[in-house]
């Protein structure tokens, strides 16, 4: 059902109220000096909580094509604002605490956080090309001004120079695989495209510019997810940037980058009514995909293994995960798909609650070095026993949810017949364990290095850990209404 | 009239010159002008499609390309101020606190 713009608004509640709520904690933040620390993040929690809301349950179920075929509303950019709103979330209750922004004013903080889940918001369900750069550059540049948020300080800014430099030529050169695409088909539509595809077939069209148009899209999308060839900026970013923002970082904007992938790849390229992967003769799709996924999950596991600071060992693990999470692109089927959701699902609470740990640890030591987390077992004892059950967790071992992620993943790619992949997977992960593990090493049987003072913990940080700890240790039981959620979320808005 | 294949060729013209200077050049600002010469390059692109197709929409997809170029210029200029202030320097190859 194609809306005009006044009929789409009633299904556009949730990115409303993000915008109200940007807004509002703009104002608050001039006019009431004295309140403002605690009414910003307040209203930023209430606002993510009614778009969850809206999202939840005023639209759901609903299939429409919004604002005259620009954004489409289905159960997949459903899941994808659910698991964004609940990311940005956590990180707004992880970032109170955090001593790093403490120091600089904060409400700038939160109305930037609320643009950048409003563009992802959008990322997730847009079907046209120009509300798809628009809503990827609202995510990039408000991104680019939270890694460089420490104005003062010079890893800040070196990460936020590095991140906008890799992010305006990546996303340069899609906008120019755009403009191409845009030229062969004459349409700026994600189906309209696809429809001009089917219709003339592939060989009515140049191959030369049908395989530079599609290289070049995918840099700026490889450059969202961090896949290998574009993952340069990743470890210097996710190091630089201050704990919560890299925390954020690692899992949101990425998967609204899978998100506009998978969209790009199943409503632009290929018919939806199936595994007609054929369409664009040239390349052979899979085999580009397995490459850019063995590629990224190999590389950010072998480069983890020899960093000593801990927020560049999780920049490349998430560079690694990228790739585990591609596996499920892989085999494009709505099996594969529902792989990468549960993936996707499961990563967002290991990784968050890996960066919290980082994030707590920090306030008292100021150190992201492995060897200063020495003998913390002595002085965090539940500190400790959390963030080993999120290494072991990232690493996929059977009783966390992280190898439920996994198993999907491993699954779907075996279904499929690609034995040799889930292979290559596995070893990868058998590498992974490598450097979760010393982690753990160091914090439970390393002597300490003098200090024994116990660690302060803030009472709302302990909440935190305990409400990241349930879902790593519980999912792996409660897999079914997971897995009928992911599996109703596969279903892409079929067309116009 | 001048055919499509011309604005094309200059258009990717632009964009390699774009591209190579990113790589080549070595001060912050010279960067950002390059990379503004590639949403250039992608602009007339869209422009002369827009015109061959004779459609509207990738005209109107120009001007969101060009609001947005300034919006990066905005945040890109202001980061290279902040990296001065700290090191005085607009040398990319200085940035190099953190490596690997």
């Amino acid at each position: 059902m194609l809306m005009d713009n006044l009929q789409s608004l009633r299904y556009f509640y949730p990115e409303l109220t993000l915008i109200v709520a940007m807004l509002v904690v703009v104002i608050v933040d001039i006019s009431f000096n004295r309140l403002r620390n605690v009414l910003n993040p307040l209203l930023t929690i209430a606002a993510l909580l009614i778009a969850a809301y809206f999202t939840a349950y005023v639209n759901h179920g609903q299939e429409a094509n919004l604002f005259l075929g620009m954004l489409a509303l289905d159960s997949f950019a459903q899941f994808f604002k659910l698991f964004l709103l609940l990311a940005a979330l956590l990180v707004v209750l992880g970032s109170l605490h955090s001593e790093e922004l403490l120091q600089v004013h904060q409400g700038e903080f939160f109305a930037l956080l609320l643009a950048v889940t409003l563009g992802m918001l959008l990322m997730a369900n847009s079907i046209n090309l120009a509300i798809l750069y628009l809503s990827l550059e609202l995510v990039s540049l408000t991104s680019y001004i939270m890694v460089g948020y420490l104005k003062g300080d010079r890893l800040s800014n070196e990460a936020s120079l590095k991140y906008i430099l890799f992010g305006a030529i990546s996303t340069g050169s899609m906008l120019y695989g755009f403009s191409l695409i845009y030229g062969m088909t004459g349409s700026l539509n994600l189906y309209t495209i696809r429809d001009a595809f089917l219709s003339q077939g592939v060989q009515g069209f140049d191959q030369f510019t049908i395989l530079l148009a599609l290289v070049l899209t995918l840099a700026g999308f490889g450059f969202k997810t961090a896949a290998v060839p574009f993952h340069f900026w990743c470890p210097d970013v996710y190091a630089g940037a201050p704990t919560p923002v890299t925390a954020f970082l690692s899992v949101a904007p990425k998967a609204a980058g899978f998100a506009i992938l998978v969209r790009f790849l199943f409503s632009g390229m290929t018919q939806t009514s199936g595994s007609e992967w054929g369409l664009v003769n040239g390349i052979n799709w899979p085999l580009v995909l397995i490459g850019i996924s063995v590629l990224t999950m190999t590389l950010g596991n072998i480069a983890a293994l020899t960093q000593n600071n801990l927020k560049r060992m999780l920049a490349y693990s998430s560079i690694a995960h990228a790739g585990y999470i591609l596996m499920g692109s892989v085999v494009l089927t709505g099996e594969g798909l529902k792989s990468m959701l549960i993936y996707m699902f499961v990563y967002l609470f290991m990784n968050l609650g890996a960066f919290l740990v980082v994030t707590i640890i920090y306030n008292s030591d100021r150190s992201f070095e492995i060897g200063d987390y020495h003998g913390m077992f002595k002085r965090a004892p539940f500190l400790t026993f959390a963030m080993g059950v999120f290494m072991l967790s990232l690493t996929g071992i059977p009783p966390f949810a992280g190898f439920l992620g996994k198993l999907y993943v491993f699954l779907a790619v075996i279904e499929k017949g690609l034995f040799w992949f889930a292979v290559v997977g596995t070893l990868n992960a058998a590498v992974a364990a490598f450097y979760y593990m010393r982690v753990i090493k160091a914090m439970v049987l390393e002597e300490g290095n003098g200090k024994t003072a116990p660690l302060h913990v803030s009472f709302l940080n302990q909440a935190l850990l305990v409400a990241l700890l349930i879902p790593n240790l519980i999912l792996v039981v409660f897999w079914n209404p997971i897995e009928r959620w992911t599996a109703s979320s596969v279903k892409l808005f079929s067309g116009l | 009239m001048i055919p499509i294949s011309y604005y094309l060729l200059l258009s990717a013209i632009l964009f390699s010159i774009g591209v190579f200077g990113t790589m080549i050049k070595r001060n912050m600002v010279t960067i950002f002008m390059c990379i503004e010469l590639m949403l250039n390059a992608v602009n007339l692109s869209f422009v002369a499609f827009a015109r061959y197709h004779s459609l509207i929409d990738g005209q109107v997809f120009v001007f969101f390309v060009m609001a947005v170029a300034a919006a990066e210029a905005a945040v890109g200029l202001g980061i290279i101020v902040a990296l001065f202030r700290n090191r005085q320097t607009l040398n990319v190859d200085e940035a190099d606190l953190m490596k690997w």
